[in-house]
């Protein structure tokens, strides 16, 4: 009884790479000309230009430039800047949205990556976070730990919140808790391997580099609540590159 | 003769104006009044707004792909790696790429010659690697093959940093390399790389940096 199931399964994933496909865009040439390049970049050559009043499919965008068909069928790259002096078929110049400022303080997930020192060791980071507000969010970051003695990794959940998101270098604040796993080198000592809770405060800063790329840097304080007698500090440094979806 | 002509007249008009104002005061009310009463209006407007909300163009930033190639592991052979990268495109210039890849360490030379004891295991042979790389598009062009094809392509150098594991051990491992995308199609590229993969390691007694080096051929595709 569970094929009628997998049929509809099997047709929704047939279906889903024409989903959204049925009409392209269409845009009419409002400049003199427009230019037509063989590849999505500045550095591939214009092979053709299509004219003023002259009907453009556009089908795909990759980074900035967009893939059209002229009405004579010819398929080329136009770039951002270019397609943005065309028109829509009501007259209205084309609206091609590029993550602004505004979208930035707006975002509402953001992931990146970063690399840094925690307490002697390499310390490599990945991170996803959600926005719930300009000011608030969720972070989880997954790390691996690289040192001379011992590696592991390192799982953690935290809170952040900007005071001044409008700020072009912001600052944030940290709070959180995780899972750190630590094991020592085989080639050293015969040391047991160990995963404990570690918790951390912290402070760093976002800066927009512009589009959809930002730079983070940050400091955070961990405490390790080992199984021994004493809790263990860390201090960690890293900066890394993220972007914003 | 003219000038009470023109006098005559901008009387008139004065009082056409008047007249105009006072039935635009009260009489015009009445014609706004009744105007829904009569069911249809005078102007049938001809303007054709579009159904559709504005349609969002797909964009296919991302470029997900696999390989194969050989890796030279400093004291250990080089050997046949495979793997796979994901990539995104944030600008024409600009990408980050994950790679992931693996291989399996053949037997230095101090194995060989003392024909002893294994250094490693089976198990510790297979080695993993994994890097985050920044990569930048350095020379965008165009391949020529043939008289009448042409492929964009591009050159680029990508710089990251990731974990080598091996040998029960893992190691902090800095990526400097470039490489070569052909688009074949708009959404199928052909990419060669070249890679060096710089860690430190102590496993034959002392510590050192190693090179090891790689070079693979592989098949993207962009979404």
């Amino acid at each position: 009884m569970q094929y009628p199931a997998v049929i509809v399964l099997a047709c929704l994933c047939l279906a889903a790479p024409t989903y959204g496909k049925g009409r392209p865009y269409e845009v009419v040439i409002a400049e003199p000309y427009i230019e037509l390049h063989t590849g999505p970049g500045r550095g591939y050559p214009i092979f053709n230009l299509a004219e003023r009043g002259e009907k453009l499919e556009v089908h795909t965008r990759r980074t900035d430039w967009f893939k059209v068909r002229t009405e004579r069928g010819i398929e080329g790259w136009v770039s951002a800047g270019q397609l943005s002096q065309t028109l829509e078929p009501d007259g209205t110049p084309t609206a091609i949205r590029d993550p602004s400022r505004e979208d930035f303080i707006k975002r509402r997930r953001e992931a990146g990556f970063q690399l840094g020192d925690l307490d002697g060791a390499n310390i490599l980071t990945l991170y996803g976070a959600y926005l719930f507000t300009d000011n608030l969010s969720l972070e989880i970051s997954a790390s691996d730990i690289t040192g001379d003695f011992s590696s592991g990794w390192m799982l953690s959940a935290s809170l952040v919140h900007q005071p001044f998101p409008g700020w072009y270098v912001s600052p944030f604040f940290t709070l959180g808790t995780g899972v750190l796993r630590i094991e020592p080198k085989a080639t050293l000592v015969q040391a047991e391997d160990r995963t404990d809770q570690e918790a951390h405060v912290g402070f760093g800063f976002r800066a927009h580099l512009g589009r959809r790329f930002l730079l983070r840097a940050e400091y955070k304080s961990y405490v390790v609540f080992t199984k021994r007698d004493s809790n263990e500090e860390l201090d960690e440094w890293k900066a890394g590159f993220a972007f914003f979806f | 003769m003219e000038g009470g002509i023109r006098i005559f007249l901008l009387r008139v008009t004065l009082a056409a104006l008047g007249v105009m104002s006072i039935t635009g005061c009260f009489g015009g009310r009445t014609v706004i009044e009744t105007a829904p009463d009569e069911g249809e209006s005078v102007i049938q407007p001809e303007v054709s707004r579009r159904e559709a909300a504005p349609v969002k163009i797909d964009a296919d930033n991302f470029e997900v792909g696999a390989y194969f190639g050989l890796l030279s592991v400093e004291d250990f052979e080089t050997n046949s790696t495979y793997g796979a990268r994901l990539a995104y495109h944030i600008s024409e210039g600009f990408f980050v790429e994950g790679t992931f890849g693996q291989t399996d360490v053949g037997e230095t030379s101090f194995e060989k010659l003392s024909g002893g004891a294994p250094l490693l295991t089976d198990d510790q042979r297979t080695l993993t690697y994994y890097d985050l790389s920044i990569g930048y598009n350095l020379l965008p062009g165009e391949v020529f093959i043939g008289r009448k094809r042409a492929f964009p392509s591009a050159l680029y150098v990508v710089v990251g940093a990731g974990n080598t594991n091996f040998a029960d051990d893992d190691f902090f491992t800095l990526v400097l390399g470039a490489g070569y995308r052909m688009l074949l199609t708009d959404w199928l590229a052909l990419r060669v790389d070249v890679r060096d993969r710089l860690f430190d390691s102590d496993l034959l007694g002392e510590d050192k940096t190693t090179h090891n080096f790689e070079f693979n051929i592989g098949l993207s595709g962009f979404f």
